[in-house]
């Protein structure tokens, strides 16, 4: 006995990208199988052994140019966690400080067969940059204000954890927008996966041009507490800002601040999200900071390990293994 | 698993002419020797600490058939569990499509127990290896034995299975489809296609 033909079968998600540079091109399937991925990657954190060898004889280079401990370590232990081996280089212990490029110093940690390097640069493009000249993987720890894609990719997952879906929530964004790359990624990927996204602000910090990324804009927090799903909260960038974008800080607390009082208008369900670090008593007051039942502040943490994780997984497995270098006859 | 055991491959090789193998009473035969077999094996007093452990995503409705006729037959229900090997597999990047990784689900105990991994179709052995390694990552079972329903040879490593369903011969080019579709047995096939390219089979 003999068929003609066998059942048609269910096209398997794709993912086919050497490297992870920013959510604006990521397409809402592309970002729905990383978190998918980051789901089973949040398992193994759970185990008594929580390491797979998935990326065994891998290397990884941690190249943050600008400061940052918790994405530095969460990369670190997401390699780790996968069995690559990784080193790590600021911008001070490199030889920028000497007048390399960072193309230059990009090119010798390639020849040195270096498969992923994740970067953190103070320039938008950055990652992009790299992403087109390198053949390893470059993952975007967060380039200038442009993106920080694993930032907004740990967001998403968390909400989506806690809420079983991102489409239909609305989420406000508040604070130093102008400035943030977190929120550049966050907008694209919740209007993406189907959120609704409002920015809360002063129009110095979230200029009405961020309508036309087709979000809206309100000038006081009390205008989106008794109505949002999520409330991010972003801390002031001071390190950013080389003139004063509003009048002092207690002004921006009287307008902006997630008080006590005004947690208390919140939605019951409603998450309170920081990507951190906080300053207690500025954005969001300390209470409402280690609120146990809005507050995921510490879940977005360890959520950040299984999402970098998968992001590491899925660069590599659709990059080759880079080629010997090419011998030259003598 | 008939959608998971289709998703692994390339679809260059959809709506190929194809020989049937076995068809659902072939496919149900084998499967009752099997659980007979697993039952022989491990005896009466083996089977309250025996886990079927199905290998993603072939294995797991194996896993569920072979877990529920030896329930029928003896009463006792072994314990079931699924695992997906994507971590540990050692050809990370040669694949030709990445698929979404699924939950690894194991009883609590391994370490007091005889695991019987569960995949529909043994090839090169690599699958296997890794699944080896990922239930060890969760506990040390007393022993682990191999159900596969086809082995269709061409194995590349020293590992082979405990209980077969059917064994064969096949090429390189060629590649084995199973169906045991869990909602309706009488639907249960097993084909041998050609693929145009060499290593058809997800290894």
């Amino acid at each position: 006995m003999s068929l003609a033909t066998e059942p048609s079968r269910p096209a398997a998600p794709l993912w086919k990208r050497k490297d992870l540079v920013g959510i604006q091109e990521l397409s809402a399937e592309e970002i729905t199988l990383l978190l998918d991925t980051a789901r089973q990657f949040k398992q193994v954190g759970a185990r008594d052994v929580k390491k797979v060898p998935a990326l065994q004889g891998r290397t990884l280079v941690n190249f943050f140019v600008e400061p940052s401990t918790r994405t530095r370590t969460s990369f670190e232990l997401a390699a780790m966690r996968l069995s690559a081996d990784v080193i790590n280089i600021s911008a001070s212990s490199s030889s920028l400080v000497k007048g390399e490029s960072l193309k230059d110093t990009a090119l010798v940690l390639q020849a040195n067969n270096v498969d992923i390097v994740v970067l953190r640069h103070s320039s938008a493009g950055a990652a992009q940059f790299l992403a087109e000249r390198l053949r390893s993987s470059i993952i975007n720890a967060g380039d200038g204000a442009h993106e920080h894609p694993t930032q907004a990719l740990l967001d998403l997952f968390t909400i989506r954890e806690r809420r079983g879906h991102i489409e239909g929530l609305h989420v406000a964004i508040v604070g130093d927008i102008l400035f943030s790359r977190v929120a550049r990624s966050n907008i694209w990927g919740l209007l993406k996966l189907g959120a609704k996204v409002t920015l809360v602000g002063p129009s110095t910090l979230v200029p009405r041009v961020f309508e036309r990324m087709g979000v809206a804009v309100v000038r006081r927090i009390d205008d989106v507490l008794g109505t949002v799903d999520v409330i991010n909260l972003l801390r002031i960038q001071h390190e950013r800002q080389r003139r004063a974008y509003f009048p002092g800080l207690g002004e921006y607390i009287n307008l902006f601040g997630l008080t006590k009082e005004r947690a208390r208008c919140l939605r019951p369900d409603c998450l309170i999200m920081h990507p951190g670090p906080i300053n207690r008593g500025v954005e969001i007051d300390s209470e409402v900071a280690d609120d146990p039942v809005h507050s995921v502040i510490l879940e977005q943490v360890t959520n950040g390990l299984a999402v970098r994780m998968a992001a590491l997984y899925l660069c590599a497995a659709a990059s080759r293994p880079l080629p010997p270098a090419p011998r030259k006859e003598p | 698993m008939f959608d998971g055991a289709f998703a692994m491959s390339d679809s260059s090789s959809l709506a190929r002419p194809s020989t049937l193998l076995m068809d659902a009473d072939a496919v149900a035969r084998a499967l009752r020797r099997m659980a007979d077999q697993i039952i022989e094996h491990n005896g009466a007093k083996g089977l309250e600490r025996l886990a079927i452990v199905g290998i993603h995503t072939g294995g797991v409705e194996l896993a569920r058939r072979l877990a529920h006729l030896i329930e029928q037959a003896e009463g006792v229900r072994p314990a079931f569990g699924v695992v997906d090997v994507s971590m540990h597999r050692d050809d990370l990047s040669q694949r030709p499509r990445l698929t979404s990784i699924q939950p690894t689900q194991l009883p609590l105990d391994l370490d007091t127990m005889t695991v019987v991994l569960a995949d529909d179709v043994f090839h090169t052995g690599r699958t296997v290896r890794a699944a080896l390694d990922a239930v060890g990552d969760f506990g040390r079972p007393r022993a682990i034995q191999l159900a596969v329903l086809v082995n269709r040879g061409r194995r590349q490593l020293p590992i082979r299975p405990d209980y077969t369903g059917k064994k064969m011969s096949t090429a390189a080019d060629e590649r084995v489809a199973v169906r045991l579709d869990g909602d309706a047995p009488a639907r249960d096939a097993v084909w041998l296609e050609k693929t145009d390219r060499r290593g058809g089979q997800p290894a």
